[in-house]
């Protein structure tokens, strides 16, 4: 056990745990924000898609340990309403089915957006690679991503 | 080990056949009281058969009520998984109210049979069932605030109407919203069943459109609850080691090394099913770690040492029983349906082809695997669910705790994906069995490798068709064998053929005017969990039959689409009753409401063949594939077409879909399933379970590959016919003919036929 301080979502907090558990089991077990998710616990799936200092990482495979001192933004730190431009082109394009997917899909290509603000066909292929949906929403993703990208 | 550490399961058999469950029989009861707060309430009941008498004890059912606030609330009684179902069917019933959308609030309906009847949320059943009771309940609604209105106002009932939450009086400009006449409205008798009228088509205002799913914007902000988002204080995380091979037993179990991780509190072994037949509601065995935290019970799991007895299935090998059922396929079966006559010469006449099919087992995968939560105190228990059968589950953990059923409360969240995966109940019982032995609140969480190593599987199959031509070229004979472990075969495993309605799911209602026709089916056991995924045994049937047609009209030297058009023959209703062995299931639903009408499939094969140019298509050097299944009521054509790119990898750069599901009530859904479906059957063809040594050799989706966005087709067009007709489901029927008309699109490009699945690419 050992106590680490997050930065997370702008908020400092310190948790007491095993500086292997992975990001996500820390989010969700200890601190309650349970928006991120868990898929496949092999970094496979991409449900547990956080942005650490900039990067999508999958948390899930991300010892807590390593984020000491990084800023870690989850999809409830996005916005307050629902109104990230990511947000907002998810809601206009109906993306979801079951939504267990989509807090990561997001998460994904709010990275991607914020690296690379007009992304070509390809750029999003990989990007989202990682990112499983099970219910196949993947062309409304492509199609939120490009109006994110133009808004 | 003391009896804390024992966990009797009791096994009192629930039997859940599939077929029973393609049966639903209804009665409504219309039922009405007012709300404490001054408010309308109306309830129907959906009892699924049984006896009426008892009517007068049920607790009324509130799908609906209307506070003075004006705020219209609406029981969804289905299960959400991806299909819209939790938003599409309160819509029926707010556009039949005419209510205002934006102050309409779905609260979802705990399971409860004797107030929601079948709430088992599967067999694309919801909208077929439940679209006019929905409307039913709207038009009471409404005709009771037209009637308090027209009191009020002293006008003619027929004269009043709703618009946006409020009765309108045109003539006089008379206007009071809901809520302002809810209170003298909940003081009316019910209208008889004569003046329940229904709005005509044209009026409605949500069904036919686009309608956004209620829980949109919670999904995006991270903000709704699936399974394991529930918590509760004082919980503890569960993960539980399972038995490798169905059928094994725990002979001993060391749990020293678990208890040394930090956070772990506990080690208790759940009994789960004996033997080969392990049902289709128990656990498995298995010994469960009780940690403060999930990766604290990860690693204990981990580190637990369990000495397993495998039992006689040690032995299956998933390949090894292939090749015995397609071997099987040779001699002859169990006669299913027959038309014609059969005699041997009939087939040596003229042209024939031989082919057999292969496909493999699926596991579901749903992006959530399974997860549970369950507090019990007080021989009261509390469940917390992403189930899609609540009332499967709650009888389930009521035998295994041996509580009565009044004391189970299921609480459904939202499902990150069903598939028919999580209308089982096992993962329920183990949460409600170990929250029990805890006295404490506990949530069972399985880890991915749990999920594809412990489903309930897609069974593999194999098939062989042989079919001939006549002296004109038109084809003469169609002998289709089928094998394949029942679902059935999970609780009994004295069943060794597929059940009658496994065999009507694409196959005994193969629907092609050819003059002699018999279905076979053989034996074969089940070695693992059988069950039902996402369009069940139409998968692998409309595999075989869709790729065989293509090749006998290769073969004929005529269009495939030509000949489809050919086989279904005039528009006519077709008769199958004369023909099949024992009952034509029909997707429970009576044969004369829901007939086989060729006209229609006849229509979206046509309008698929015109929305994708495939007069055009060919000639244009593209590589291009079709199929046409009707599944669930529902009638599809798709064609796919292919490419290679540079590297050599296949791209998908158009499918379309032309479908037709009587009333398509929120057509964006309609669209978003066959895109989704699309999908999920590019995962299927391409992805596969296999055993040996009894186990499953996929762990994770580093095996068990589902496609990502780089794979998907680039472009799914889905058209859907404008109809009248009675609406029926959705979330299955794109699965079948999408693998059938990839592998005839493949074949175009490579000259290969596909008689096996996965496909190799
Ligand atoms: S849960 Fe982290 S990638 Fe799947
Ligand atoms: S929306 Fe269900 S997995 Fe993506």
């Amino acid at each position: 056990m050992a106590k680490i301080n997050l930065n997370i979502n702008g908020k400092t907090k310190e948790v007491d745990v095993d500086p292997n558990t992975p990001i996500l089991w820390v989010l969700r077990d200890h601190l309650d924000l349970v928006g991120t998710k868990y898929g496949c616990g092999i970094a496979q799936c991409g449900a547990c898609t956080v942005i650490m200092d900039g990067n999508a990482i999958r948390s899930c495979s991300t010892p807590v340990s390593s984020a000491e001192g990084a800023k870690i933004t989850t999809i409830e730190g996005l916005s307050e309403n629902g109104d990230h431009p990511v947000q907002k082109a998810w809601m206009e394009h109906d993306v979801p089915q079951c939504g267990y997917c989509q807090a990561g899909q997001v998460m994904s290509a709010v990275a991607l957006l914020e690296s690379n603000p007009n992304p070509s066909e390809e750029d999003i292929d990989n990007a989202m690679n990682g990112n499983i949906c099970r219910c196949g929403t993947y062309l409304r993703i492509k199609k939120a991503i490009k109006t994110a990208a133009n808004s | 080990m003391n009896n804390r550490q024992h966990i009797p399961f009791i096994n009192k058999a629930i039997n859940k056949d599939r077929s029973t469950l393609f049966k639903p029989s209804r009665r409504e009861f219309l039922k009405l009281g007012s709300l404490a707060t001054g408010g309308l309430l109306i309830g129907i009941n959906l009892k699924c058969s049984g006896p009426s008498k008892d009517t007068e004890t049920f607790a009324p059912n509130v799908y609906l009520s209307i506070g003075k606030d004006n705020t219209v609330t609406i029981v969804a009684h289905r299960s959400e998984m991806g299909t819209g179902i939790r938003t599409t069917l309160p819509m029926v019933l707010a556009d039949e109210l005419g209510a205002d959308w934006k102050n309409v609030k779905i609260e979802q309906a705990v399971g409860d049979e004797e107030k929601y009847g079948d709430q088992n949320t599967d067999g694309s059943y919801s909208i077929r069932m439940f679209y006019d009771p929905m409307r039913k309940a709207g038009a009471t609604a409404r005709h009771m605030l037209l009637k308090a209105a027209s009191k009020q106002w002293d006008v003619k009932v027929e004269e009043c109407e709703t618009k946006d939450g409020a009765v309108i009086h045109s003539s006089s400009g008379n206007q009071a919203t809901f809520g302002e006449l809810v209170e003298e409205a909940s003081k009316l008798d019910l209208p008889s069943e004569g003046e329940i009228k229904f709005k005509p088509f044209a009026e409605y205002k949500l069904i036919g459109k686009d309608i956004p799913i209620y829980d949109l914007k919670a999904i995006v902000m991270g903000k709704a609850t699936f399974g394991a988002d529930v918590s509760l204080p004082d919980m503890l995380v569960a993960v539980i080691g399972r038995s490798p091979v169905v059928g094994a037993s725990i002979k001993g179990f060391d749990k020293s090394k678990a208890m040394e991780i930090p956070g772990v509190k506990e080690v208790l072994q759940i009994d789960g099913s004996e033997g080969v037949a392990p049902g289709l509601d128990k656990p498995l065995p298995g010994v469960a770690v009780l940690a403060t935290n999930t990766w604290a019970a990860i690693k204990g799991r981990d580190a637990l040492e369990i000495d397993w007895d495998l039992g006689e299935n040690q032995q299956f090998d998933s390949d090894g029983q292939l090749t015995e059922m397609l071997e099987s396929t040779r001699g002859e079966g169990k006669t299913r349906r027959e038309r014609g006559n059969f005699a041997p010469v009939n087939l040596m006449q003229g042209n024939s082809l031989d082919k057999t099919y292969l496909a493999p087992f699926y596991a579901h995968g749903t992006i959530e695997p399974p997860a549970a939560i369950a507090n019990y105190a007080d021989g009261k228990l509390e469940l917390w669910a992403p189930t899609q059968h609540p009332q499967w589950a709650r009888e389930a953990a009521a035998t295994a705790l041996d509580l009565p059923i009044e004391n189970v409360k299921v609480n459904v969240t939202l499902l990150g994906g069903g598939f028919g995966r999580k209308s089982k109940p096992d993962f329920v019982v183990e949460a409600a069995l170990l929250s029990k032995a805890m006295g404490k609140p506990v949530r069972v969480q399985w880890t991915r490798e749990d999920d594809l190593h412990h489903d309930f599987y897609h069974s593999h199959s194999a098939q062989r068709i042989q079919a001939s031509l006549d002296g004109s070229g038109k084809i003469y004979s169609w002998n289709h064998h089928t094998v394949f472990p029942a679902i059935g075969a999970t609780s009994n495993p004295d069943e060794l053929h597929p059940s009658d309605g496994e065999m009507g799911l694409g196959a005994l209602d193969f629907p092609y005017d050819i003059p002699h026709i018999r279905l076979e089916s053989h034996e074969s056991k089940a070695h693992t969990r059988i069950g039902w995924l996402r369009s069940v045994s139409n998968i692998h049937h409309a595999f075989a039959i869709c790729c065989m047609l293509d090749e006998m009209a290769e073969k004929r030297g005529i269009d495939p689409i030509a000949q489809v058009l050919e086989l279904l023959g005039d528009d006519q209703t077709l008769s199958f009753e004369e023909e099949v062995s024992g009952d034509f299931g029909n997707y429970g639903e009576p044969y004369d409401k829901f007939p086989w009408e060729t006209g229609r499939m006849k229509n979206v094969v046509r309008k698929v063949a015109e929305a994708s140019g495939w007069q055009n298509a060919k000639r244009e050097g593209k590589y291009i594939g079709f199929a046409a299944h009707k599944s669930f009521l529902t009638y599809v054509a798709c064609t796919v077409t292919v490419e290679k790119d540079s590297k050599g990898n296949l791209i998908i750069p158009e499918v379309h879909y032309a479908v037709d599901c009587g009333i398509a009530v929120n057509t964006d859904r309609v669209r978003s399933q066959f895109e989704g479906g699309a999908q999920f059957a590019l995962s299927l063809a391409t992805s596969a379970i296999t055993f040996k040594d009894g186990k499953v050799q996929e762990n994770n989706f580093s095996e068990y590959k589902i496609i990502r966005m780089p794979q998907a087709p680039k472009k799914t067009h889905v058209h859907i016919i404008e109809s009248q007709e009675k609406p029926t489901g959705v979330g299955e029927p794109p699965v079948p003919p999408f693998i059938p008309a990839l592998c005839n699109a493949l074949y175009q490009m490579t000259g290969k036929r596909i008689y096996e699945l996965p496909i190799k690419v």
